[in-house]
């Protein structure tokens, strides 16, 4: 019997069109699949849902079997079940951010990105576990205790979204949905071996994503596969009226894109290595299986060139200026009043003050005493102000190094997987971790990881970063294919097939 | 000493300004779809934006701008070809986002200018530092206990307000106003009422919170004869919040120059703060200090595109801009040729707007003034509306005189047929032929009806005879009561003296 959950989307997508699968059969092989290795009490508790809803995904399952069973008409991925991060907002499904601020919010509203999962008919398997509001970098910081890693389950999965790529990991789910403001999609793919697009800033609507650094956040998709990824990012895509700050152009083809990189190979492609993100800081057996990857490449037609981006070396610094100072504002809402957790004290400033106390987590409580501090009178112009401009020589950097290569492109992150724990103390070494993924939302331009193979020296996944020029996202699926057709001739399929099997329940 | 306003001009000089808020009518909200009306439910005007719910996101109304805009060129002021959205962040429960979308360092609308006419047609001219966009906040009612946000026994918040469109319009520091400040003050506010009512961008109802106004004032001692008055620095200044209504600027102002005046004669220091207005005391007691200022941590807000107007829309809206309001004012009088009495009584009113486009459906002035500042006013008044609540359109009135003018109804019958208006019948024309309210013209019918008449008081007919020829109003009344009122006066009276032989 053909166990579905190995399967890549655009596979079941087929086998549902050919009859040989249904898509209550793989909805409920991808239930089995969660109570076997995630919740609480199970062997792994791998811990990548928060929320599953069997019952709503069973019944979006049926209907789509029903509609192809009488013949009707459906969206390329109809039937295929996907896993939501939790900051995207779902009518009727608990949506908490990872906050225990929101713990039980139900929302009346669902995101754009819902409504498009919704008419492309993919049954919503559940929300999946983050670091609280998006910071972090490895889900330690999750109001309801951290994901483990399913290559090795006392590592972190990454973060923020280490949730949908753990699921993605533990064949919990086919397709995530995900978000990144500083890497938090691209660096969570590096290290469980998955695939994560960011995609160019305004290219997917952010209507009903719970908001970190507006200027910064984008929402993006999450697979097992380059093909699969651009499949679901096409279904993400395009102008959002409730969004303004949506682009107004068409979607991008990026699984055509895929699919010629993978056929056609990179020939007359420049790709630029960026010089600043390598090196010194960057584990071994990352920097290995990175130079390996240009090899790749070379042998698939492109030209590998060198580039400087002299102004990346300022970029972790104005990142963590102008992202806790949105959010200082963004997530000023959470005052008891309307929704969420409510501390009841004899007055309404100290009520807001208790629920705010009690409610954030530690992350959350620093980062808006920075931003406070960063927006405060007297000291903007020296912080936010100084690092807007930063922000502007980032965009030069990108726009000079995009006049002599297509695409840039570095290791995802500077090491494999740490574990839990290791750096919870230490946010700037945490912090270090987005440092080849923090230029790109800087710039607002599309970019994407995918597995680079695994360090010699841990086993565990390496990431390998592609950047494309803004509204370009289709130009990165097609050099990621082509790498992901050479890797995976060495690896006879998805580097996640060469994962530990998990210990399941029986 | 406890000065008075005037006495305190004999020994201070009064600087001040005046933030307006406008609400503007747009029908739906700055930043969301919601309706933007007055006097919904509680929190049936809402959605997840105007809530401020997670993942929600603003989108700007251009009807909202475009109002805005065309404020700021009736003010005079220069339109920036990009201004920004920032966020002003504070908590508080009627601000739904614990920040309010506003504009900070690039206003859409600055540096301008209005001239305001004083009662005795002094001209006086303010300098307008800025006019900006931002959202309105909720409505918080504190009920129990102190009846304060402190003090109360719980509070509840309606956010239908939250998210209406605003137009900050803020003054430059106006200085030489001297004893005239509380008068240049009042009619600041009011021209600024008629601009917006002008422009048609909200009804400028200050009694409902819709132009709503803070004055900034503080004194300075009077410099010496001779000696110039703008090299006197300014002192420190009170802003007292939320005056709502004309008389209450005027007096406001009276309080705060006492209370200044009254400190600083006895050596006391003014304190910088924010003051509230009570209406029933006519005083002011303080809000909080402004010496500890709220640092609003502003920032460009990240969710908003910048707005860019084009040169060509800006230029295609000045065209829409009408007249300066006293100008317009001065134009009306002249062409209608009221005195100054009816006019300023017109202007008190808010019925020049109704006289004019009575006049533009067709009706003398004097007949238009008539009819609302008469008729009208006494109905608006009875049923507590405001006259250009009454439901009864300029078009109306003009029909309605038209009809008199040609005969065809005379004044009390018109009385009738306006009341048939007001209670929803119809048009004056359609009331005059449904009830059969025209005017008897029939000569023969009115002969008859005056023969009649004589015949039963021939005595009367005797003094019209000798002479006595205003004797001929019992016969007029009498015929007019057999008629019900529809005939002709003025016909039956010369009827019954070409009957009594005598000539008109």
């Amino acid at each position: 019997m053909t166990d579905w959950t190995r399967a890549s989307a655009l596979e079941m997508a087929e086998a549902m069109a050919a009859g040989t699968v249904t898509s209550v059969e793989l909805v409920q092989a991808h239930l089995d699949r969660i109570a076997a290795v995630d919740g609480e009490g199970t062997p792994s508790n791998v811990h990548a849902f928060l929320h599953v809803d069997a019952e709503g995904a069973l019944a979006t399952a049926a209907e789509v079997d029903a509609d192809r069973a009488a013949g009707k008409e459906l969206p390329l991925l109809a039937g295929v079940p996907i896993a939501v991060k939790d900051i995207v907002v779902t009518k009727g499904m608990p949506t908490t951010a990872g906050s225990r601020i929101l713990e039980g919010w139900m929302p009346p509203y669902d995101a754009t990105l819902t409504t498009k999962l919704k008419a492309q008919r993919m049954p919503i398997l559940g929300k999946t576990n983050m670091d609280e509001f998006a910071m972090g970098s490895s889900t330690e910081h999750s109001g309801y205790g951290p994901t483990h890693n399913p290559w090795d389950l006392d590592r972190i999965p990454g973060g923020s979204g280490g949730g949908s790529a753990a699921s993605l990991a533990a064949f919990e789910a086919p397709l995530a949905i995900g978000s990144d403001t500083g890497g938090s999609i691209r660096q969570p793919a590096a290290v469980t071996g998955t695939v994560g697009a960011k995609p160019t800033y305004g290219g997917v609507s952010r209507y009903g994503a719970i908001a970190l650094a507006s200027s910064l956040d984008q929402l993006g998709p999450c697979g097992r596969t380059v093909a699969d990824t651009a499949a679901l990012h096409e279904v993400m895509g395009g102008h959002d009226p409730m969004d303004a700050t949506s682009l107004d152009e068409p979607v991008p083809a990026c699984l055509a894109a895929a699919r010629d990189g993978r056929e056609n190979g990179l020939k007359g492609v420049r790709i630029g290595v960026v010089k600043e993100l390598g090196g010194e800081g960057y584990q071994a057996g990352v920097s290995q299986r990175f130079e390996e990857s240009l090899e790749h490449l070379r042998a698939a037609g492109a030209e590998v060139v060198e580039v400087s981006c002299p102004s990346f070396k300022y970029a972790l610094a104005a990142y963590y200026l102008i992202l806790p100072s949105e959010a200082s504002s963004n997530l000023a809402k959470f005052d008891s009043v309307r929704f969420g957790m409510r501390v009841e004290k004899d007055t309404i400033e100290k009520t807001m003050l208790a629920t705010r106390a009690e409610g954030f987590g530690d992350e959350v409580k620093r980062r808006i005493i920075l931003g406070t501090y960063a927006l405060s009178a007297g000291y903007y112009d020296a912080y936010y102000g100084s690092a807007q401009k930063v922000r502007t020589l980032i965009q030069r950097d990108f726009a000079a190094a995009f006049e002599t290569a297509d695409v840039l492109v570095s290791p995802t992150a500077p090491t494999t997987p740490f574990k839990l724990g290791e750096r919870l103390d230490d946010p700037l070494a945490m912090y270090l971790n987005d440092v080849a993924t923090i230029p790109v939302n800087l710039a607002g331009v599309p970019a994407m990881s995918l597995p680079a193979g695994t360090a010699p020296e841990d086993g565990l996944p390496v990431g390998f970063q592609i950047i494309a020029p803004a509204h370009e996202d289709a130009r990165m699926y097609r050099v990621a294919a082509a790498l992901e057709k050479a890797l995976e001739g060495e690896w006879g399929g998805p580097l996640t097939s060469l994962a530990p099997e998990l210990e399941v329940v029986k | 000493m406890s000065y008075t306003y005037d006495e305190a001009m004999k020994d201070f000089d009064p600087v001040f300004g005046i933030e307006v808020h406008v609400e503007l009518n747009t029908k739906t909200k700055m930043f969301c779809g919601c309706a933007n009306e007055f006097g919904a439910e509680p929190n049936t005007n809402v959605c997840p934006v105007c809530l401020g719910l997670p993942g929600s996101m603003p989108v700007t109304n251009e009807k909202a701008v475009e109002s805005a805009i065309r404020l700021g060129l009736a003010l005079g002021c220069s339109i920036r070809e990009s201004s920004r959205f920032a966020r002003k962040n504070y908590f508080y429960p009627d601000l739904a986002k614990d920040y309010q979308i506003s504009q900070y360092d690039e206003p859409t609308s600055y540096e301008g200018e209005l001239d305001v006419v004083l009662d005795d047609g002094t001209v006086f001219t303010v300098g307008i530092e800025r006019a900006h966009m931002e959202e309105d906040a909720g409505k918080n009612t504190h009920v129990g206990g102190s009846g304060g946000i402190q003090g109360a026994d719980y509070s509840l918040v309606d956010y239908n307000r939250g998210g209406v469109p605003l137009v900050e319009i803020v003054t430059k520091t106006i200085e030489g106003a001297g004893e005239r400040t509380a008068e240049v003050a009042r009619a600041y506010v009011a021209t600024i009422r008629d601009i917006v009512r002008g422009l048609g961008i909200s009804d400028g109802r200050m009694e409902q919170g819709r132009l709503r106004a803070d004055v900034n004032l503080s004194l300075r001692p009077k410099a010496a004869d001779g000696e110039d008055q703008s090299a006197v620095p300014f002192g420190k200044r009170s802003e007292t919040k939320n005056v709502n209504s004309l008389r209450a600027i005027e007096r406001a102002i009276h309080f705060e120059v006492g209370r200044q005046a009254d400190l600083l004669s006895k050596g006391e220091p003014v304190v910088q703060e924010t003051r509230h207005w009570h209406e029933d005391t006519n005083s002011t007691t303080p809000g909080r200090s402004k010496e500890q200022a709220e640092d609003y941590r502003y920032f460009p807000e990240p969710d908003l595109l910048p707005v860019e107007p084009s040169r060509e829309w800006v230029e295609e809206l000045r065209g829409t801009i009408p007249e300066h309001p006293a100008k317009m004012r001065a134009r009306l009088q002249e062409e209608w040729g009221f005195s100054d009495l009816e006019m300023r009584d017109a202007v008190a009113a808010d019925a020049l707007v109704l006289i004019s486009d009575t006049v533009a459906a067709g009706a003398p002035a004097q007949a238009a003034r008539k009819w609302w500042m008469g008729e009208l006013a006494r109905t608006a008044n009875e049923r507590e509306f405001t006259l250009p609540e009454l439901p009864v359109t300029p078009a109306d009135i003009a029909e309605l005189q038209g009809l008199i003018d040609s005969g065809r109804i005379n004044d009390k019958i018109a009385r009738q047929v306006l009341a048939g208006v007001l209670d929803g019948e119809g048009a004056p024309t359609a009331i005059v032929e449904a009830r059969g309210l025209e005017v008897v013209s029939d000569d023969s019918a009115l002969e008859a009806a005056v023969d009649e008449a004589l015949a039963a008081q021939p005595d009367v007919l005797a003094k019209i005879q000798e002479g006595k020829v205003q004797a001929a109003g019992a016969i007029v009344g009498a015929v007019m009561k057999a008629t019900k009122g529809q005939a002709d006066a003025g016909r039956v009276r010369e009827i019954i003296l070409a009957r009594a032989g005598v000539e008109g």
